[in-house]
């Protein structure tokens, strides 16, 4: 881990001071050190280890998460803020006996505006909470990643994070108008706002996916979504991937962007079904799970063109979901089928890129051929319909020397990915997983451009250091370059 | 994008950073149809104008690259044979980086979103002088941070935008606008999602748009309420205004008014007042602007709505500017937003 960093004074020898502080901003009893406890705070879901952090504050307003950072200042501490610790890159993994902020405490609804539709919402506020909330209503929050169960509203914000749903709905960037923020320095601020065009530059949007680079949220108002009058949701199976794929491709090309599109390969298929017994046809090549929603007209008539290409793309069955019931029932084996994993294998590595749509035969195809080489199964389960990609390495964590070819065959699916004009994160974002690689989809200047955007917010690297951006971003001196000239 | 089309582009941009230079004030053009927002630019900076042309269009990835100095107009003919669009509208003549830059969406935000989240990839000309290449091509990314959204609205003060990857959307079936009396909030409610519900205090537009099927019902709620079919929405006044969608009944706007419903734009005959911006965003808004322009050679004169300009912030890094002391521009106080041309029909409903 390069450590190196500008502007923090040097660690203290000794964490009781810090703690003592914090513990009195706060209360003791929302400050914990146990060391057993940090070890478990040394980590999100992703496979990265961190450092134990000094300690781990749980704040409920947005007073004491200010407290927290001016303290972790005074003290020359990273801030580290994490929500639910479901995040996949290591966003949320501390270095540096960091004060980390956690937010779980902080998970209260607001306030709802159902005739001016938005949110005010804590960030510790659970997605899938929130919109069972906002259902009697009416009305839901858009995106919905396959964690919705456990992950955090304010997690959605700093990792931009998508879902099957945001096909047609968009990821969490477009249902948040406004975010309060305790800034690196611990001053306080609403960026965006309810107003139409909030004046000045939108820092609202480069706050969101900065994964905790910026600041610390403390209050998010979130677009509220009605719920839709009419759903058709379909599962559709092909004896051949390369048909699944086409027809992705041929359902946007025919005028149609269905709410979500998600594929599942024959693997996943049959791990996914045994586990809750959904109904999938174990021995096809892939399936599609294909829900339009809107007006009545709309979804009727997109479900008749979503049906006719599938079979122009020689699906074998198309299975409408006939009530609620049978519709729950065909997403609960999508949204659990990581869990279907451990039958297979103990461990996974679950992987992020997009692609675009015309090159998902020819990437899925070399994702089966990386994982051959290394000898490691692989599963598919994605957003096909957006392109994004979700490989999943399976593996027994124990077998000595697997790790090595599971970042091996990662990277090269990540180098496939963007041969093909494809980019690193669809959802999950950069965190520590990917920052060595954006040099692969970045120039030079793009990265300084980033490192910019970043000094601008936190020019001390207070807020979650060394994330996203590999070190020496920041280019120095291109003047003795010509003019014009790429770099 | 095949090789040669890459090639092509590439050397556009590269000329484009030439004109663009190292040294000196130098401020953009595109159709100069929205020319007055954010003030006047220094008159001593150089006219700069980015290259033209749309690129490439594949109708089923849903997205289109195009040189940034192309006309809205132009870009909406091409994705148009394919039934597709760009969510994005302007004066007659306005051009897509004009467009970008100065951020204004069209009047269907309420359903078809704000204009900021049509572009995914961006590639601007830099203070510096270089080519630089934000976001990605693809319809989905978070990978890094997401400079495109600092970009719409920027009015050219972090970079001379150049060519941009932007999201299509399919078109709809049918459209069309209804109106009467009738109070613009509940009829609202009453919708599942329409495009545009326009106020100016007593009468209400709503725009559907959809499957024939699906707005010939929502018609029929409308006509039970009083509401007619017409032409178009309303001709518009002059002037912006930004409030929040609570805040637009009981409000003064000083004469004729048009209230985008749910979305809070005011269209008014009166300049929107000036509102006092917060004291840390001021400095996080200076500072943003100082990062990507340290010598302030960009559009200067030129500030984006909403910042207070000032002092350039003491806090901020200032990095040592190569340039002589002279040639800086002295920070200009933003005239309010001037009327924008009134244009004859044309596509855009912001053109009305």
């Amino acid at each position: 881990m390069d450590t190196v960093r500008v502007g923090r004074a040097p660690v203290e020898d000794s964490d009781s001071g810090l703690r003592a502080e914090l513990g009195a901003a706060l209360r003791p009893e929302r400050v914990h050190h146990d060391p057993l406890e940090m070890a478990l705070y040394g980590r999100d879901s992703s496979t990265i280890r961190g450092e134990d952090p000094a300690a781990v504050c749980f704040p409920v307003s947005t007073e004491e998460v200010r407290s927290c950072v001016r303290i972790a200042v005074a003290h020359g501490r990273p801030v580290v803020a994490r929500g639910s610790g479901t995040g996949l890159a290591g966003g949320a993994v501390p270095f540096d006996r960091a004060v980390m902020i956690v937010t779980t405490k902080m998970n209260r609804v607001l306030s709802v505006d159902t005739t001016n539709r938005y949110a005010w919402v804590e960030p510790g506020v659970i997605n899938l909470d929130l919109s069972r909330q906002l259902h009697p209503l009416g009305f839901h929050f858009a995106p919905d990643p396959s964690s919705q169960q456990s992950c955090s509203v304010g997690g959605n914000v700093a990792n931009n994070s998508g879902g099957p749903h945001c096909l047609a709905y968009g990821v969490t960037s477009a249902h948040v108008l406004a975010v309060e923020v305790v800034l690196p320095d611990g001053e306080v601020t609403i960026l965006g706002g309810l107003d139409a065009d909030p004046g000045g530059y939108d820092l609202r949007g480069a706050f969101v996916g900065s994964e905790g680079t910026f600041g610390v949220a403390t209050r998010i108002a979130v677009r509220i979504t009605p719920n839709p009058p009419a759903v058709s949701t379909m599962l559709m199976d092909f004896m051949d991937v390369a048909d699944a794929a086409a027809a992705v491709s041929a359902i946007i090309a025919a005028g149609v962007v269905p709410a979500a599109i998600e594929m599942m390969d024959s693997r996943i298929t049959k791990a996914a079904e045994e586990f809750v017994g959904a109904g999938y046809p174990t021995d096809a090549a892939a399936i599609l799970l294909v829900e339009v929603d809107g007006l009545p007209g709309g979804v009727a008539a997109e479900a008749d063109i979503v049906a006719r290409v599938a079979r122009e793309h020689h699906a074998r069955t198309v299975r409408v979901a006939a009530d609620e019931q049978e519709r729950a029932l065909l997403w609960k084996g999508r949204k659990t089928a990581f869990g279907a994993v451990a039958r297979v294998k103990p461990n996974y590595y679950l992987h992020d890129t997009v692609v675009p749509r015309s090159s998902l035969t020819r990437v899925l195809t070399e994702i089966y051929a990386i994982a051959d080489r290394h000898d490691l199964i692989v599963m598919n389960v994605f957003h096909a319909g957006d392109g994004n990609l979700h490989p999943l390495l399976v593996f027994d964590a124990r077998e000595p020397g697997i790790m090595d070819r599971v970042h091996a065959a990662g990277e090269e699916i990540v180098r496939i990915s963007l041969e093909v004009g494809g980019v690193l994160s669809g959802e999950h974002g950069i965190g520590l997983e990917k920052r060595e690689f954006m040099s692969l989809m970045f120039s030079e200047m793009a990265l300084d451009a980033q490192a910019r955007l970043c000094e601008v917010f936190d020019p001390d690297g207070t807020a979650n250091p060394d994330k996203i951006l590999p070190s020496g971003s920041r280019c120095a001196d291109f003047d003795n370059l010509p003019d014009g000239v790429w770099v | 994008m095949s090789a040669a089309t890459t090639a092509r582009s590439d050397v556009a941009l590269a000329r484009f950073a030439e004109r663009v230079g190292v040294h000196g004030p130098v401020t953009v053009v595109g159709g100069r149809t929205r020319w007055e927002v954010g003030g006047p630019v220094d008159p001593r900076a150089r006219d700069v104008s980015p290259p033209t042309g749309v690129g490439e269009f594949i109708p089923a990835e849903m997205t289109v690259r195009v040189n940034a100095g192309t006309t809205v107009a132009e870009l909406q003919a091409v994705v148009g044979e394919a039934g597709q669009r760009v969510v994005m509208a302007g004066p007659a003549g306005s051009t897509v980086g004009g467009t970008l830059a100065v951020g204004h969406s069209g009047l269907d935000r309420l359903g078809a979103g704000p204009l900021r989240e049509v572009l995914l990839e961006a590639t601007y000309i830099s203070a510096e002088g270089r080519v630089v290449r934000v976001g990605g091509p693809t319809v989905k990314n978070v990978s890094g941070y997401d400079l495109c959204r600092v970009l719409v609205g920027s009015l050219g003060t972090i970079g001379f935008l150049g060519e941009v990857i932007m999201r299509t959307t399919p078109q709809p079936e049918t459209s069309g606008w209804w109106s009467g009396s009738g109070e613009p909030t509940e009829i609202r409610a009453r919708l599942h999602w329409p495009m545009s519900v326009l106020w100016d205090g007593t009468t209400t537009w709503v725009q559907l748009a959809g499957y024939e099927a699906d707005v010939s019902a929502e018609s029929a709620i409308l006509e039970r309420e009083g509401l007619r079919s017409v032409k178009g929405p309303p001709t518009l006044p002059p002037h912006r205004w930004s409030l929040a969608p609570s805040e637009l009944t009981g409000h003064d706007f000083g004469g004729r008014f048009v209230a985008e419903i749910g979305v809070g734009t005011v269209h008014a005959e009166r300049p929107a007042p000036h509102r006092p911006a917060d004291a840390v965003l001021t400095r996080l808004h200076r500072r943003l602007r100082a990062t990507f322009d340290p010598t302030g050679r960009l559009n200067p004169g030129r500030t984006v709505p909403g910042v207070d300009p000032g002092e350039p912030d003491a806090s901020s890094d200032q990095r040592q500017s190569s340039e002589p002391e002279s040639t800086r521009p002295e920070p200009t106080r933003p005239e309010p937003t001037q009327p924008e041309p009134t244009q004859p029909e044309s596509r855009g409903p912001e053109s009305s």
